[in-house]
This record gives C-alpha cells, structure tokens and sequence, in this order.
C-alpha cells in the first residue's frame, strides 16, 4: 500500500492538520475495519448465504443435498409447525411483559432509593452471571418440584387455579407445564431487562421529579408523565434484549417444560442435530428470523427510538 | 398502610431480587448435597463429598478447563477486532459506514440459535471439521458486535479537545494514542473484554451446533442433565459465583480508595 500512498501535502501552516490527510491517512479506518469486517463477513453473513441455499436444496443424508429452489420447504416447514412458531412467540412475549413488570420496581429502586446500597445491589443483580445458566436453571427443577414449598404455597394461594384456568399448569404440577418454561425464560432474562432500565433511569435527573412535585404532581402522576416516558429507551433495548433471544430458545423448554411445550427452538436444533433433516432446519431458522426481524422494526418504528447500540 | 404504600417499590424491587437470587442459593445448598440416584434434584443429607474432589467426575475438569482456554482466546480476538472497528467508526468519516453499523447490529438483534444453524451450515458445507476451532470462530464472532458497543459508548463520551491538546503539545499520533486516547478508551475496552469472556465462558446455543465431540463446560452440563448431575456441578457453580463475587467487590474497594484519594 506504501507504494500507491500519495506524498504527503504540504499544507500552509494556517490549514488544520486535519485536512492534510494523505491517502496513507485515509485508509487508516478501513484498515481498522478491515480485519473485523472480514470475520463478520466470512462467519455471519456467508453463512446465512449457505443456508439460504441449503433452505432450497433438496436429497438425503446419504445420496448428499442438490440445490432444486425447492421452496415448498418452507409452506411444508410452516404449515408443519405453526403450532411451535406461534408457542415461542407467546411464551417470549409473556416472558418479556414480566420481565418488565418485575424487572422495573428492581431498576427503579436501585437507581432512586437504594443510596448507599447501589452498588451492592448491581452486583447482586449481576452475580448470578457467573454461575453457568445452565446450572441455575437447572435449580428451577428443584425450586418447582412437585409436591415441593413453591408448588404447595401457590396451591394454597389458588394461584394454581387462575393459571391452570389459563391453560398455563396442569392439575397441581407446575414443572412440566408452560408456566415453567415461562418461569424460566422469565429468570434467564431479567438482567436483560433491568441493566438497560437502570442505565436510563439512573441519568434522570432527580430534580425533574421534584419540579413535578411542585407543581402538584401526584407521585403516580410524576412517574406516568416524567420518569416512565424518560426511561422509554431503556424500557425498548430491555424489551428486545429479552425477546429476541427469549423467541430463539430451546433450553428452557427441554429442561423445564414437556414435549407439549416444545418450542420452535427446539425443532429447529433436533432437525439440525438429531433428525439430520438439513433444508428443513434451515428454512424453519430463516422463517425465524424473518419473523423477528418483522416485528423488531415494527416495534423501533412504532417506539421511535433509532440508536440502540 | 401509608409505609406500606410508599415502600411498595422497594417491597418489589427486593422480591424481584429475591427471585433472581434464588436459585443460586439453591445450587449452593445442593452441592452440600448427597443425592439417592443420579440426580441432584431432592435433598437427601449433608455431605462434604464433592467439595473435597471437584473433578471427580469423568471430563468434568476438562471441559471447564477447555471452556477457559476457548473464553480467554475469543476474547482477546473480540477485543483486538472490535475496538479496532469502534475507533475507526467513531473516529474517521468514511463510505459505507451505515453498512458497517448495520453489519454490527445485526448479529445483537438475531436469535442466537439462526448464527448457529447457519454457521454450522457453512461448517458442513465447507467440510470443515467441527471442534475447538469451530467453537472459537463463532465465539470471536457474536462477541464482536458487544465488544464495538461497549468502546463505542465509551469513545463517543471523551473529548476530542483532549486528543488536540495532546498534538498542540507536539505529541505525535502514536504518542497520542497510546498516552491519551487508549487510557481514556481503556474502561470501554476492558468492559468489552469481561463481556466477552462471561458472553463465551457461558455460552451454549451456538457451542451446541458448532461443537461436533467437544464439550465445553455448558456442553457437559447439558449432557448431564440428561444423564445424570454430579453434585460437583454444584460446587463448580458455587465456587464461580464467590469468586466473581470477590473479584467484583475487591474492585470495588480498590476504585472507590482511587477515588478518595484523588482530590476533588
């Protein structure tokens, strides 16, 4: 590249430096992106080119896979498994809503009133991270066994019988049942949820809510009017941070819930690694991902807030 | 009733963290455990058996230590490639700069298990033999895009005005960099890294398609829950947990001692 760098001009001394810039300069940024971009390139997006076509091949295991544009794969994989598409979005969904629900009381109060308590707070809401997820969701086992503390105190509560009335549980299990999945997905999330929440709500500044309250705010007022439109970005990255990952998930479904909670998750990783059903596989993931897209920027649009990252 | 309404907050905040915590007390208790069959998930008796040999069950040790080398190389990678990426996006105008920024969303904005089947796509079709390698491509891959993030917010913060004065004072654009913007950059970039790390360290959905016969620590969790937990899964859980709990909390004191000791 040495040899192609034009000479450096000699700019007059009142010029900025800036513009000084020799082609040597100017091709600072792309050599910065250029390893990063090519990973990106070569492991993100060629891949989703080999699925695409592996989407529209057709042939067997044993005889290899031809590309045929076969996209009747995709009405068959759609019209087979609508049921699990349609599960996974409600489960991530309900997942998401309690997410928010339980994750902003958590954020709020660590932004407002915890005081001296903040930090030690986030740290709780962070630590578990470091226990593998798979081995905490693992405890969700023991946490909701039959005939266990949570599943007899939500018995007695009649808690049981509002969600079974939802087709959530069955009888008096609760593990083995959506409820659990839910729970899970619900538990796996939440720090999704409630970093973002606190990043936003912690750069309020307090004295708008004071303002508020001067000017006879109620405090259910101020929080309709003033904190809860201000922490709005937070509450749209928590959202998505929980559902996009919340839609794609087979780890709650097989260890909580029972092959009648299968979740689209769940198909596509048994067509991939158990059935060897290839252009199925594929073609489910692509409809996936499709869908989520859709609805993300649906959702951004309808939000109105464009920077996320 | 009027304390019980204005606390109502905080008696929901801490229940939220109650639910989020536990379960770890609860893989704590069970790795004092001593199960009846092959699963840990009913309390049987007390037992210090599988604190005084962690590794005594088969691959157990080997996969977790397999899971550090893979998280320790995908994050030196991720780091490297993405804070490269984050200063030529905050730092220089250049085309295409829209593409690189969707480039980098995209793969954040995905379901992770549609990364893995189609990175495992390109696996098989390419004949590319599924283990370490393949692990670690795909780790270095979906840690990119958070590793940009995070030294991107951070880069976007610092004054430009400080960069200035350090070539007013004729330092060069390597002295520059390496006494005043890399340390103003370092905490982005540090973030970025143990993001990484906790993002591959722990990572299953794209291990599980990318990994062919090698098993990573999530991966021998997983299998054992199948066939059968091993209390020792437990203490390793635990023992985790308390010593990112004490590394965080060491930090801390550590920063906040900096900072009083700084005058204001």
């Amino acid at each position: 590249m040495t040899a192609t760098a034009a000479p450096p001009v000699a700019g007059t001394v009142t010029e900025p430096p800036v513009h000084k810039a020799s082609l040597r300069k100017r091709l600072v940024p792309y050599w910065l992106l250029l390893p990063g971009i090519l990973w990106l390139l070569v492991f993100f997006v060629l891949p989703m080119v080999y699925q695409a076509s592996t989407s529209v091949q057709t042939g067997s295991l044993e005889e290899g896979f031809k590309v045929t544009w076969h996209f009747q794969t995709y009405w068959d994989a759609l019209t087979e498994y609508y049921p699990q598409f349609l599960r996974s979005l409600l489960y991530a969904g309900t997942a998401t809503v309690l997410c928010l629900l339980l994750g902003y009381p958590l954020a709020y109060l660590i932004a407002f009133k915890a005081g001296r308590w903040r930090n030690l707070l986030l740290v709780l809401v962070i630590a578990p991270f470091f226990t593998s997820f798979l081995i905490r969701t693992l405890a969700w086992k023991t946490i909701l066994a039959d005939g266990g503390p949570v599943v007899e105190v939500l018995n007695a509560l009649h808690v049981l019988d509002v969600t079974s009335w939802l087709g959530m549980t069955e009888g008096e299990r609760v593990l083995a049942t959506p409820l659990a999945v839910v729970c899970g997905l619900t538990y796996n999330f939440l720090p999704f949820m409630i970093l973002p929440l606190y990043t936003s709500l912690e750069r309020i500044d307090t004295r708008l809510h004071e303002a508020a309250g001067d000017l006879y705010a109620r405090p259910s007022t101020t929080f309709r009017k003033v904190t809860f439109p201000l922490s709005m970005p937070g509450v749209v990255s928590g959202t998505l941070l929980t559902f996009i990952p919340a839609s794609g998930d087979y780890v709650n479904a097989e260890l909580l819930g029972s092959t009648d909670t299968r979740m689209i998750g769940n198909v596509i990783q048994s067509q991939y690694l158990r059935i060897l059903d290839y252009p199925t596989a594929a073609a489910l993931s692509f409809i996936l991902m499709a869908i989520v897209l859709i609805m993300v920027t649906i959702y951004i649009r309808r939000a109105g807030t464009e920077d996320l990252v | 009733m009027r304390w019980l309404r204005r606390n109502l907050v905080v008696i929901f905040g801490l229940g939220t963290l109650a639910y989020m915590i536990l379960p770890n007390v609860v893989v704590t208790v069970f790795s004092f455990n001593n199960p009846a069959g092959r699963f840990n998930y009913a309390w049987q008796e007390f037992s210090l058996d599988a604190w005084k040999d962690p590794c005594g069950v088969a691959d157990l040790c080997g996969s977790l230590s397999l899971s550090l080398q893979i998280a320790v190389w995908a994050t030196i990678g991720a780091t490297v490639l993405g804070t490269a990426i984050a200063f030529a996006l905050v730092r220089y105008r250049f085309r295409a700069r829209g593409a690189v920024n969707s480039l980098i969303f995209l793969p954040m904005a995905m379901p992770e298990i549609v990364m893995a089947a189609s990175l495992l796509a390109l696996f098989l079709n390419m004949g590319i033999q599924l283990g370490f390698w393949t692990i670690l491509i795909a780790h270095v891959m979906f840690c990119l895009s958070f590793v940009v993030a995070a030294v991107k917010a951070r880069v976007l913060s610092m004054d430009p005005r400080l960069e200035e004065a350090a070539r007013d004072l004729y330092a060069g654009p390597v002295q520059t960099f390496a006494r005043v913007t890399l340390p103003i950059a370092a905490p982005g970039i540090a973030a970025g890294a143990l993001l990484s790390f906790a993002l591959s360290f722990d990572d299953f959905i794209i291990t599980n398609f990318n990994s062919g016969n090698t098993v990573t620590f999530p991966m021998f969790v997983w299998g054992s829950a199948q066939r059968g937990t091993p209390v020792q899964i437990n203490v390793i859980g635990t023992a985790m947990f308390v010593i990112a709990v004490l590394v965080v909390l060491v930090g801390q004191t550590v920063g906040n001692r900096r900072k009083n000791a700084q005058p204001k």
